[in-house]
C-alpha cells in the first residue's frame, strides 16, 4: 500500500490515529541517536586525522573522512522511507570498472559525494541536537507529565512529600497526579503535530541534499538504457554462438553417424534383420537431422546473415499455414535492425495463425528517409491487444533498443495492421569478392 | 567443357568438417569416382579446381574463414568461370535463396542444391551426383516441398497425383526416375507432365532438363 507523505498525512483528520505520528517519532529519535555517535567518530577521525598530517598518514584519513558522507547517506535513505514513501534511490553511478580505485575516484567527481558531506557534517553538529530537542518537547514531557501517578506511586505515595513531573510543578496527592496525566495524554495530541512537521522538513531537507539530481537522474537512465541495449546485444550473440555450436556440432555429427548408417545399410544382407534394424536406426537419425535443422533455424536463421531481411522474411511467408503475399524492397540494414524486425515479421506471422482467423496475409517493407517501415497486415478478426500477448511487448522491447516503435491497430471486427518503424541507415556493401 | 555422358568421375571435394569429409570421400571412393582433393575451406576449393580441372565439383556452403556462406560463392563463382562445369552444393538450409543463386549461374544444367542430410542416403545421393554430373538439375525435395508451399493457388488446380509429380518434376527427375518412384509407367508420367504443364501455362519441352528450369523458374516467381 502507499503510504501517504508525511505533510499529507498531516492534514487527515485521523493522523493520530494512524501510524503517521510513530513513523514521525522514529524517525526523530533516530537521528538523534545516531548523530551523536556520528559527532563522535568524526571529531576523533578529524582530531586523528590532523594530528597526523604532520607524519603525512593524516592525509589519507582525511580524505577517507570526507567520504563519511557515503554510508551515512545510504543509511538516511534508508530512514527516510520511515516518513517519505516516495523512492530515494541513490544519486551514485556504479563504477566502469571494478575495483577500488575506480570507486573511489568515480565517487570523489560525484557532486552527489560533497552533498553528503555537507549532509552528514550539518546532521553532526545541527541536526541531531535539533532532533533529540524536538524529542524531549514533543515526546519525552507528555510522557513525564502522563506517568505522574506512577511517578508518585514510585517515590512513595502521596505521604512522601509529592514530586515534580518534569521539574514544572509540585504534585502532591493521586487527583492532581490524575489531572497531571490527562494534560500529558492532551499534550501529546497536541504536540504530535509540530512533531509530525518536523520530521517532514527534516526528511525535505535530507531529500534535498540525498536524493539523485535531474541531471544524475538522466546519467542513470543513459546508463540504464545503454546496459539494456548491451543485453540485447549480448543476448543476439549468443544465439549466434548456440547456432553455430550446433551447426558446427551436433549437425555435422548427425550427418555423419547418418552417412555411416547408409553406408552400413549397403554392407549388410537386405534380406537379414540387421537391414531392418540398421533401416530403423537410419530414419531415427534423419528424423532427428530434421528436428535440429529446424531448431537451429528458429534459433538463428543463417538466411538472414547470407540474403538480409527481404529472403528471411519471405522464408517466414513460406512457413505460414496462412497465405502470405510478400512486398519487400529493402537494402541491407544493420544487423540488429534486420534481426529485430525478422523477429517482428516471424511473431506477428505467428499471431495471424494462431489467433487472427485469417485466409490472407501480406508483409511489407521498405527503407525510406532513414526509416525502415515493416507492415504485416491480415483479413482477420481483429481484436489483438498488445497489452494481453507477451511476444507484442517483447517485441516492442526489442524495438525499443533501437529507437523503434511498434504500433498495432486491430479493431474488433478487424483487419489487424502491425507497423514497425526503426531509425537506421543501411549498411556499407560488403566487399564482395 | 562438355560432361561425360557416363562413367567414373573425378572430383574436388570442400567440406570443413573432417568427418563429413572423409565419409564423403570413403562414399564416393566407393562408387568408383575419383576424389582428386579434398579441401577444407573455398579459397583451397578454387585452388583446387585450377590445379586439377575436376568433373565435379561438391562443396559445403559455410565454411572457413568466415563461416558464412563461402562455399556456395566459390560455387558461383567457379560456374562464371568455368560454364558447365558441374556443381553439387551440400547445405544445411532449406532457405529457397540458396539453391535460387545457385540455379542462376549458367543455365542452370550441371547443379545440384542438396541439404546434407541425404548425404546419409548413400545411393540417393549418388545417384543425385551422377545426375549433376551428367548435366541436370538437382533440387533437393525438401526445398522444392518449400517452393510448393509457397505458390498455393494456380496449384490448387493440379490433382494430387499431379502435385507429386511435379515435385519430382522440381527436384530434377526424368519420367523413367518418376515412373520407377511412383511404380506407374513411364507412358502415365509422361500424361501426367503434359497435364501440369499445361495447367500451369507452361511450354511443352522435350529432354528433363529444360523442363526441370522450367518449372524451377515457374515455382521461383
Amino acid at each position: 500500500m502507499q503510504r501517504d507523505s508525511m505533510w499529507a498525512a498531516l492534514r487527515r483528520r485521523d493522523y493520530v490515529r494512524g501510524t503517521a505520528p510513530w513513523r514521525a517519532a522514529a524517525y526523530v529519535t533516530g537521528g538523534a541517536f545516531l548523530g551523536a555517535p556520528l559527532l563522535g567518530v568524526l571529531a576523533a577521525g578529524l582530531a586523528t586525522g590532523v594530528a597526523l598530517s604532520v607524519v603525512a598518514v593524516g592525509l589519507p584519513l582525511l580524505a577517507l573522512l570526507a567520504l563519511a558522507g557515503v554510508p551515512v547517506g545510504a543509511l538516511e535513505r534508508r530512514r527516510l522511507r520511515l516518513v517519505d514513501p516516495a523512492p530515494a534511490p541513490t544519486p551514485h553511478r556504479s563504477p566502469a570498472t571494478p575495483g577500488l580505485t575506480a570507486w573511489l575516484r568515480l565517487r570523489a567527481r560525484e557532486q552527489a559525494t560533497w552533498r553528503e558531506l555537507a549532509y552528514t557534517v550539518l546532521m553532526a553538529f545541527v541536526l541531531w541536537p535539533l532532533d533529540l530537542a524536538v524529542a524531549a518537547c514533543t515526546l519525552a514531557l507528555p510522557f513525564l507529565l502522563t506517568a505522574a501517578p506512577a511517578h508518585l506511586a514510585l517515590a512513595g505515595g502521596p505521604d512522601g512529600g509529592g514530586v515534580r513531573p518534569a521539574k514544572l510543578w509540585l504534585v502532591e496527592g493521586y487527583p492532581a497526579a490524575c489531572g497531571t496525566a490527562v494534560l500529558g495524554v492532551a499534550l501529546l495530541l497536541v504536540l504530535l503535530y509540530p512533531l509530525g512537521a518536523y520530521a517532514a522538513a527534516r526528511a525535505a531537507l535530507a531529500r534535498l541534499l540525498l536524493a539523485p539530481r535531474e541531471a544524475e537522474v538522466q546519467a542513470r537512465l543513459a546508463e540504464v538504457t545503454r546496459s539494456r541495449a548491451r543485453l540485447v546485444t549480448a543476448f543476439e550473440a549468443e544465439r549466434r554462438r548456440i547456432e553455430r555450436d550446433l551447426h558446427d556440432g551436433a549437425q555435422q555429427r548427425l550427418v555423419a553417424l547418418s552417412m555411416t548408417l547408409g553406408l552400413a545399410r549397403l554392407d549388410a544382407d537386405p534380406e537379414g534383420p540387421l537391414a531392418a534394424r540398421l533401416a530403423t536406426a537410419h530414419a531415427e537419425a534423419d528424423a532427428v537431422l530434421a528436428e535440429l535443422r529446424e531448431l537451429i533455424r528458429g534459433i538463428h536463421p543463417q538466411v538472414l546473415a547470407d540474403y538480409g531481411l527481404p529472403a528471411a522474411a519471405e522464408d517466414a511467408a513460406d512457413r505460414s499455414p496462412v497465405p502470405v503475399d510478400t512486398d519487400i524492397d529493402l537494402p541491407r540494414l544493420p544487423e540488429p535492425v534486420e534481426s529485430a524486425a525478422y523477429f517482428a515479421v516471424r511473431e506477428a506471422l505467428a499471431n495471424v495463425a494462431r489467433h487472427s482467423g485469417a485466409t490472407r496475409a501480406a508483409v511489407h517493407a521498405r527503407y525510406a528517409d532513414g526509416t525502415l517501415r515493416l507492415t504485416v497486415r491480415d483479413d482477420g478478426t481483429g481484436g489483438a491487444d498488445p497489452a494481453r500477448g507477451t511476444g507484442l511487448t517483447g517485441l516492442a522491447d526489442r524495438l525499443a533498443v533501437l529507437d523503434g516503435t511498434l504500433t498495432v491497430t486491430s479493431p474488433p471486427g478487424g483487419p489487424t495492421a502491425l507497423t514497425l518503424e526503426i531509425p537506421c541507415s543501411p549498411r556499407p556493401p560488403d566487399p564482395v569478392a | 567443357m562438355q560432361p561425360a555422358p557416363t562413367g567414373p568421375r573425378r572430383v574436388v571435394l570442400a567440406e570443413d568438417s573432417v568427418l563429413l569429409r572423409e565419409g564423403l570421400v570413403g562414399v564416393l571412393g566407393r562408387f568408383g569416382h575419383e576424389v582428386l582433393a579434398a579441401v577444407g575451406d573455398a579459397d583451397a576449393l578454387r585452388e583446387a579446381v585450377a590445379t586439377y580441372e575436376p568433373d565435379v565439383v561438391v562443396t559445403d556452403v559455410r565454411m572457413p574463414p568466415g563461416f558464412q556462406d563461402e562455399g556456395l560463392r566459390a560455387a558461383i563463382a567457379l560456374r562464371a568461370e568455368r560454364p558447365g562445369l558441374p556443381v553439387l552444393v551440400l547445405s544445411q538450409y532449406v532457405q529457397r535463396s540458396y539453391a535460387a543463386e545457385l540455379l542462376d549461374t549458367g543455365d542452370g544444367g550441371g547443379v545440384g542444391y542438396l541439404l546434407k542430410d541425404r548425404v546419409g542416403q548413400v545411393e540417393q545421393f549418388v545417384d543425385a551426383f551422377t545426375r549433376v554430373a551428367e548435366g541436370g538439375t538437382v533440387v533437393d525435395p525438401e526445398v522444392v516441398r518449400q517452393l510448393l508451399r509457397r505458390r498455393r493457388d494456380p496449384l490448387e488446380r493440379l490433382t494430387p497425383r499431379e502435385r507429386e509429380v511435379l515435385s519430382l518434376v522440381a527436384e530434377g527427375r526424368s519420367n523413367a526416375a518418376i515412373a520407377a518412384e511412383l511404380v506407374v509407367t513411364e507412358a502415365a508420367v509422361g500424361k501426367h507432365v503434359g497435364n501440369i504443364l499445361a495447367k500451369l501455362d507452361l511450354p511443352l519441352t522435350e529432354g528433363t532438363h529444360r523442363r526441370v528450369l522450367a518449372v524451377l523458374a515457374y515455382l521461383r516467381a
